[in-house]
């Protein structure tokens, strides 16, 4: 059992960051969501906003770390000019070309919008802290745009895991 | 045998009651700033996206890393101008309030249109014949 130098990469990119990503998705919403002053006590405040902080601040690295990896380290692979590349394989099949023309060629850009969207969120709840939680206009837009870079990186990551399926960089 | 009873106090408050004084308030110039800047970002990526098929010269220039291709360059592109964007914002609205709602929805229509740009069946009529 073992794994190539691709294939770990592959994994880095897509399933170890990918399920960072996940889990400071739901962390972040939960806790953009709950932190409402009619909500929580002062010390109930202080006691969630480090968590929140930091489930805001992991996710936005984690998506800068998972489009840098895959655009720089695992896409060269996926293209590069050979006839055994993942790239070259789906457009030599007609019937799987669609994977590289569409799924790839949409998932290669949208995923940068997740990490631009994420740093905002982090830095807007670092920059409030508690007064977040008196801040509801700012904290429903802080909701909206944490869904709308979820919805990126959940477009990107499927496709990425079906095209690795269909075929695989090793 | 004594047994203790604790004495809790239940605080109940309503929506409806006036929100008691958490933390001071801030200016919401450099969150602004932060939400706008990464429209602004998501927005460029769009643009370059259809740019880039609409004129070859300009995808060609794009591929700064040759085993990245154009993605490398409008990547790049994009980073360095929601940086820029960020930045100069932060300056101009430093200490500031701004009409938080107005650039929230630009915001999202900024997005909107990066997600539009960056979406194959849209690019894609841009393309040179």
């Amino acid at each position: 059992m073992a794994l190539t130098d691709r294939e770990l990469w592959t994994v880095i990119h897509g399933m170890l960051l990918g399920a960072l990503f996940l889990l400071a998705f739901a962390g972040g919403l939960a806790g953009l969501y709950s932190l409402r002053w009619e909500l929580v006590t002062p010390s109930g405040l202080r006691e969630r906003l480090p968590r929140l902080e930091i489930g805001t601040s992991v996710m936005a690295i984690v998506a800068w770390l998972t489009v840098i990896t895959g655009t720089w380290i695992v896409y060269p692979w996926y293209r590069a000019a050979v006839p055994t590349s993942p790239r070259s394989m789906l457009l030599a099949d007609p019937a799987r070309a669609l994977w590289h023309t569409f799924g790839m060629e949409w998932k290669e850009h949208v995923a940068w919008m997740a990490p631009l969207l994420a740093t905002a969120v982090a830095f807007v709840v670092i920059y409030y802290g508690p007064r977040l939680a008196q801040e509801p206009k700012v904290r429903q837009a802080l909701m909206a745009l944490f869904v709308i870079a979820f919805a990126a990186a959940a477009v990107a990551g499927l496709f990425g895991a079906f095209i690795n399926k269909v075929a695989p960089t090793i | 045998m004594s047994t203790v009873f604790q004495r809790t106090t239940v605080e109940i408050r309503g929506a409806s009651s006036p929100p008691p004084i958490i933390a001071p308030a801030k200016p919401n110039g450099p969150a602004a700033a932060a939400i706008l800047a990464a429209g602004i970002g998501c927005f460029a990526l769009g643009v370059l996206v259809i740019a880039s098929e609409a004129i070859p010269a300009f995808k060609n220039a794009l591929s700064v890393y040759a085993p990245v291709g154009p993605l490398s360059g409008k990547t790049i592109a994009q980073i360095v101008i929601y940086f820029v964007a960020w930045g100069g914002l932060a300056y101009a609205w430093h200490g500031k309030s701004v009409a938080f709602g107005k650039v929230y929805l630009a915001t999202l229509i900024l997005v909107a249109l990066g997600l539009l740009g960056t979406f194959p069946l849209v690019y894609e009529a841009f393309t040179a014949s």
